[in-house]
C-alpha cells in the first residue's frame, strides 16, 4: 500500500529522469576529462629516469628516458610472449620507456620488466633534445664545437647551448620562409609561364604573335630563374651558417654522438627545471603544437595546418549553406502551396539529415569533383589538362559537400523560426501597403534571424566534426601549402587541406610510430573539441545579440 | 426574433452615457466614404457575413459593436482586403470606397492598403527603431530623403500625441515602449502615409485605462482628417468616441444609426437587449 502511494506520488519517475540526466552528464564530463587530461599532460616535461637493465644473459646496459606506461600482467602471458621469467612469479610488472635515440637503437619505445631493472635515478644533468628528425634524443651534453673548435664545455655549456640553439632556430626560420614563400612564389610563376605556353598551342596562336609572346615568356622565365638562383644561394648560405655548431653528447650507455644544432628544436634538462621552468616549457610546447607544422609523418611537431584547414572549411561551408538553406526555407514556408507534394518535399529534406555522411562523400566525389570539377577544368583551365585543377578533391568541394550535408538542419530551424513570427506583425506591414516580399524581407526575416543562427550553430557543430566524407572530397594527410596565402587570388579553393578530424584518424591509426603518436591523438582531439566550442560560442554570442535586438513581447 | 420590429419606443436604462450636447446626425445628409452592397463572406462552408449593406460617412467615427464572433472584425478587414490573405475566404457583393469597387482587377492591393490604414488589437511594432517604425511606410514608397522622413515622422508622432514622450529616443528599439505607447506608435505609423481611412480593430483591448483614454482622445482628434472605423467590445467606448454605431449579430448588420440614438432609443429589441446587458 505504501509502495503504491510512493509510486503514485511520482517520486520514482523523478528519480529515474534525474538518474538519466546524471548518467548523461557523467559520461560527457568523463569523456571531456579524459581527453583534456591526456591531451594537456602530453606537454608537461616528464622526469628523465636512468636505470640499469640486466638482460637474460647477465649483460647490463643503462637506459635513460621517460616512463610512459606501466602494467601488471599474469606471468603466463608474458612467458608466452617469449620473455624469461622466474618460475614462481605469478604476476609481473613492466614499464614502457620512451628512450628516444631512434637513429642509434632503432626503437624509441621499449618495454622492460621491473625485475630486470636496477635502481631508478633522476640525474640532474640528463637532457632531452627534441630534434627535427629521428625523434627525441636523451643523453648528457659534453661540449659544443664550432667549425671543429671546442667553444664550450663544462660550466658554461648549458647556457651557451641554449643561446646557440636560439640562433640556429632563427636561421632555420629564415630558411623556412625562403622555402615556403619565396621559392613557392617563383614556382607558381614558372608554372604559370608553362601554362601560358601550353595555352598558345591550345588556342592555336601562330606566326609573329606567337613569337612575340614566346620571347616575352622566355624573358620572364630567365628573370625568375636568376631570382631563383639568388634565393637558392641565399638559402644555402643560411643553411651553412645554421650548421656551424655541433653538440657532442653522450648517451646513457656512454656512446658519443654528434648532433648538429640545426637539427635541434629544443633542449631541456627536465630534472633540473623548477616549477617556473616547467611551466615555461609547458606553454612553449603547447604554443609550438598549435602554431607549428607537422614533422615526421605527423607524429611530431604542430597541427597548425589542420586547425587552419578546419576553420577555413567551416567558414566557407557556412557561407554556402546559409543562403541556400534560408531561401529554401522561406520558399517552403511562405510561398509554396501547402499540399501533398510539399509534404513529400519536406519529408525528403528532413530525411536528408539522416543519410550517412559517407554517402554525401561519395556523391560529392562523383558529382561535384568529377562531373562539376571536370567540366570547370574543360571550360576554364583547358591548358592545364590532363592535370586537374578543380577536377580533383579540394577545399571548395569539401565545403560544398558539407554544406549539402548540413542543409536540412538550416532549413528546419529557419522554417521553425519563420513559423514563430506572429501573424500580427506580418499584417502590420501588409496594412501599410507592403507587398508580401517587402514584408518578408524587412520584417519577417530579421525577426527570424536568431532561428537561422541556431540552424547555423548546429550545422557548424556537425560540419566541424565530420571526417568520413572529407576523406573523399579534399582532405589529405599532409597538404603542401595552406589554402589561404599571399598569392593571388589569396583563397585557393582548389587546394587540398588538412583537417583536425582526419588528422586524429591519421595520427592514431595510420602512423608508423604508434606509441609516439598516441598522446598527439588526445591533444588533437582536445584541440578539435575546443575549436568547435569556440566556433559555437561565437555563433551563440551573435545569436544572443540578434535576440536582444529583435526582442519582442511576443517572445 | 431579432427581425421583429419594435412597435413602440421605450426608455432604455442603458447605463451608457452618450454626450447629449450635440445635434443628432442624419446618415442621409452625410458624405459617404465606404459603402457595401449585398456583402456575403464565407470561410469555406461557413458564412461569416450575411448580406451586409452599410454606408460609412466621411470624416466621422463609426463604431462596430456586437458579441464575439459576430463578424465585426471580419467586416472591418474587408475594407483593406486583409481577408485576401486567408486562402479559404470567399467574398460576394461589392465594397465601394469613394465609389470605386475595391475588388476591381485594376486595383493594386498594396496601393489600396496605403489608402486604408489599419491598427490591430495587439500593438505590433516592427523590430526596428521608433523612427524607422514610423518611416516604414514611406520607405516602402521609395522616400529615402532623411530630411523629408524626419519631418513626416515628427508630424505623425505629434498627431498621435506621442512626440513629447519619444522625441529624445527616436533611435531606440520600439519594443522598449509601453503597450499604450506602442499602440499610439502604430497609429502614428498608419497616419504617416496619409491614408483616407483608418480602421481600428479593438485598439484598446490590450491597454490599461489611462492609455485607453489617450487613444480615445486621439481618435476624436483625428476624425477631422480621416474617416475612422473602429471595432470595439466596449460599449462605453463606442458611445464616447463614435458618431455612428453599427450593431452586428451573427454576421448580420442588425442596426446602424447615429450613436446617441442607437444607445438611447434603439429601434430593434435585439440591439436593446445587447446594450442593456440582457443579451445571452
Amino acid at each position: 500500500m505504501k509502495f503504491r502511494e510512493w509510486f503514485k506520488s511520482g517520486d520514482p519517475w523523478i528519480w529515474m529522469i534525474g538518474g538519466a540526466l546524471s548518467i548523461s552528464v557523467i559520461m560527457v564530463v568523463g569523456l571531456l576529462l579524459l581527453i583534456a587530461v591526456r591531451g594537456f599532460s602530453h606537454f608537461w616535461p616528464a622526469p628523465l629516469v636512468e636505470t640499469t637493465v640486466t638482460a637474460v644473459d647477465g649483460s647490463q646496459s643503462v637506459i635513460l628516458g621517460e616512463t610512459v606506461d606501466s602494467e601488471t600482467l599474469p606471468a603466463d602471458r608474458v612467458r608466452e610472449a617469449g620473455e624469461f621469467i622466474d618460475e614462481d612469479a605469478q604476476v609481473i610488472t613492466r614499464h614502457l620507456f620512451k628512450v628516444g635515440n631512434r637513429d642509434l637503437t632503432g626503437r624509441d619505445f621499449v618495454w622492460h620488466l621491473e625485475a630486470a631493472l636496477g635502481e631508478w635515478r633522476y640525474p640532474e644533468d640528463a637532457m632531452m633534445i627534441e630534434r627535427r628528425e629521428w625523434g627525441n634524443f636523451y643523453g648528457y651534453p659534453l661540449r659544443i664545437e664550432e667549425d671543429g673548435e671546442t667553444v664550450a664545455g663544462g660550466e658554461g655549456l648549458w647556457s651557451e647551448l641554449q643561446a646557440r640553439i636560439a640562433r640556429a632556430n632563427e636561421l632555420h626560420e629564415q630558411i623556412d620562409r625562403i622555402e615556403r614563400q619565396e621559392i613557392g612564389r617563383i614556382n607558381n610563376q614558372l608554372e604559370e609561364i608553362r601554362l601560358e605556353e601550353r595555352g598558345l598551342e591550345h588556342y592555336g596562336v601562330t606566326g609573329a604573335e606567337r613569337e612575340a609572346v614566346m620571347a616575352d615568356l622566355a624573358a620572364r622565365r630567365a628573370a625568375l630563374e636568376t631570382e631563383y638562383e639568388d634565393l637558392r644561394a641565399q638559402r644555402n648560405d643560411l643553411q651553412a651558417r645554421a650548421e656551424r655548431d655541433v653538440l657532442y653528447a653522450r648517451t646513457a650507455n656512454g656512446r658519443e654522438v654528434a648532433i648538429n644544432l640545426d637539427q635541434i628544436v629544443m633542449a631541456s634538462k627536465n630534472n633540473a627545471l623548477g616549477l617556473a621552468g616547467k611551466l615555461g616549457f609547458y606553454w612553449h610546447r603547447i604554443a609550438d603544437f598549435l602554431t607549428g607544422y607537422p614533422r615526421e609523418a605527423n607524429t611530431e611537431g604542430g597541427i597548425f595546418p589542420a586547425i587552419f584547414g578546419t576553420v577555413v572549411m567551416v567558414l566557407i561551408m557556412s557561407v554556402l549553406v546559409t543562403p541556400f538553406g534560408v531561401l529554401a526555407a522561406i520558399y517552403l514556408r511562405e510561398y509554396a502551396r501547402q499540399g501533398p507534394i510539399l509534404r513529400m518535399i519536406r519529408v525528403s529534406v528532413y530525411n536528408l539529415a539522416g543519410v550517412p555522411s559517407i554517402v554525401f562523400g561519395v556523391f560529392g566525389l562523383g558529382f561535384f569533383v568529377y562531373l562539376l570539377g571536370g567540366s570547370i577544368d574543360e571550360m576554364f583551365f583547358p591548358e592545364r589538362l590532363p592535370a586537374p585543377t578543380f577536377g580533383t578533391p579540394g577545399l571548395f568541394w569539401a565545403s560544398l559537400t558539407l554544406a549539402l550535408l548540413t542543409l536540412p538542419v538550416v532549413i528546419v530551424s529557419t522554417e521553425e523560426g519563420l513559423a514563430r513570427i506572429p501573424r500580427s506583425v506580418r499584417e502590420g506591414s501588409l496594412a501599410l501597403g507592403a507587398t508580401k516580399w517587402e514584408t518578408l524581407w524587412k520584417v519577417v526575416v530579421p525577426l527570424s534571424a536568431p532561428a537561422m543562427m541556431t540552424g547555423l550553430i548546429l550545422a557548424v557543430a556537425r560540419a566541424a566534426g565530420e571526417v568520413a566524407p572529407l576523406m573523399l572530397v579534399g582532405v589529405v594527410k599532409l597538404a603542401p601549402s595552406l589554402p589561404v596565402d599571399g598569392e593571388f587570388p589569396y583563397v585557393h579553393l582548389e587546394r587540398k587541406i588538412m583537417h583536425l578530424g582526419f588528422h586524429i584518424y591519421d595520427v592514431g591509426f595510420q602512423s608508423p610510430n604508434v606509441e609516439a603518436a598516441r598522446p598527439l591523438v588526445y591533444a588533437t582531439a582536445l584541440t578539435l573539441v575546443a575549436l568547435i566550442l569556440i566556433l559555437n560560442l561565437t555563433a551563440i554570442a551573435i545569436r544572443n545579440r540578434l535576440r536582444e535586438k529583435y526582442r519582442s513581447e511576443s517572445d | 426574433m431579432m427581425e421583429e420590429n419594435r412597435e413602440q419606443s421605450v426608455q432604455v436604462p442603458t447605463g451608457v452615457s452618450v454626450s447629449q450636447d450635440r445635434e443628432a446626425l442624419n446618415i442621409e445628409r452625410e458624405d459617404i466614404c465606404i459603402e457595401t452592397r449585398g456583402l456575403n463572406l464565407y470561410y469555406g462552408e461557413d458564412q461569416a457575413l450575411k448580406n451586409v449593406n452599410l454606408r460609412i460617412p466621411r470624416n466621422r467615427v463609426t463604431a462596430f459593436i456586437g458579441p464575439s464572433g459576430c463578424g465585426k472584425s471580419t467586416l472591418l478587414r474587408c475594407f483593406n482586403r486583409m481577408n485576401d490573405l486567408i486562402d479559404i475566404c470567399r467574398i460576394e457583393g461589392e465594397i465601394l470606397i469613394d465609389g470605386q469597387d475595391i475588388h476591381h482587377r485594376d486595383v493594386d492591393v498594396a496601393e489600396h492598403r496605403r489608402r486604408v490604414g489599419m491598427v490591430f488589437q495587439k500593438p505590433n511594432p516592427f523590430p526596428k527603431s521608433i523612427f524607422e517604425n514610423v518611416a516604414y511606410g514611406l520607405r516602402l514608397q521609395g522616400v529615402n530623403d532623411r530630411r523629408k522622413l524626419a519631418e513626416v515622422v515628427e508630424n505623425a508622432l505629434r498627431s498621435a500625441a506621442l512626440w513629447d514622450e519619444v522625441k529624445d529616443r527616436l533611435d531606440d528599439n520600439a519594443f522598449g515602449l509601453s503597450g499604450g505607447q506602442q499602440q499610439r506608435l502604430v497609429i502614428a505609423r498608419a497616419i504617416a502615409i496619409e491614408p483616407e481611412v483608418i480602421l481600428l480593430d479593438e485598439p484598446c483591448s490590450a491597454l490599461d485605462p489611462i492609455s485607453t483614454a489617450k487613444v480615445e482622445e486621439l481618435i476624436i482628434e483625428l476624425k477631422d482628417r480621416y474617416t475612422i472605423v473602429i471595432v470595439t467590445h466596449n460599449m462605453q467606448q463606442a458611445a464616447r468616441v463614435s458618431d455612428f454605431t453599427a450593431y452586428m449579430y451573427m454576421g448580420e448588420m442588425v442596426e446602424f444609426d447615429d450613436t446617441s440614438r442607437l444607445f438611447t432609443n434603439p429601434r430593434r429589441r435585439a440591439t436593446e437587449d445587447y446594450i442593456t446587458g440582457r443579451y445571452g
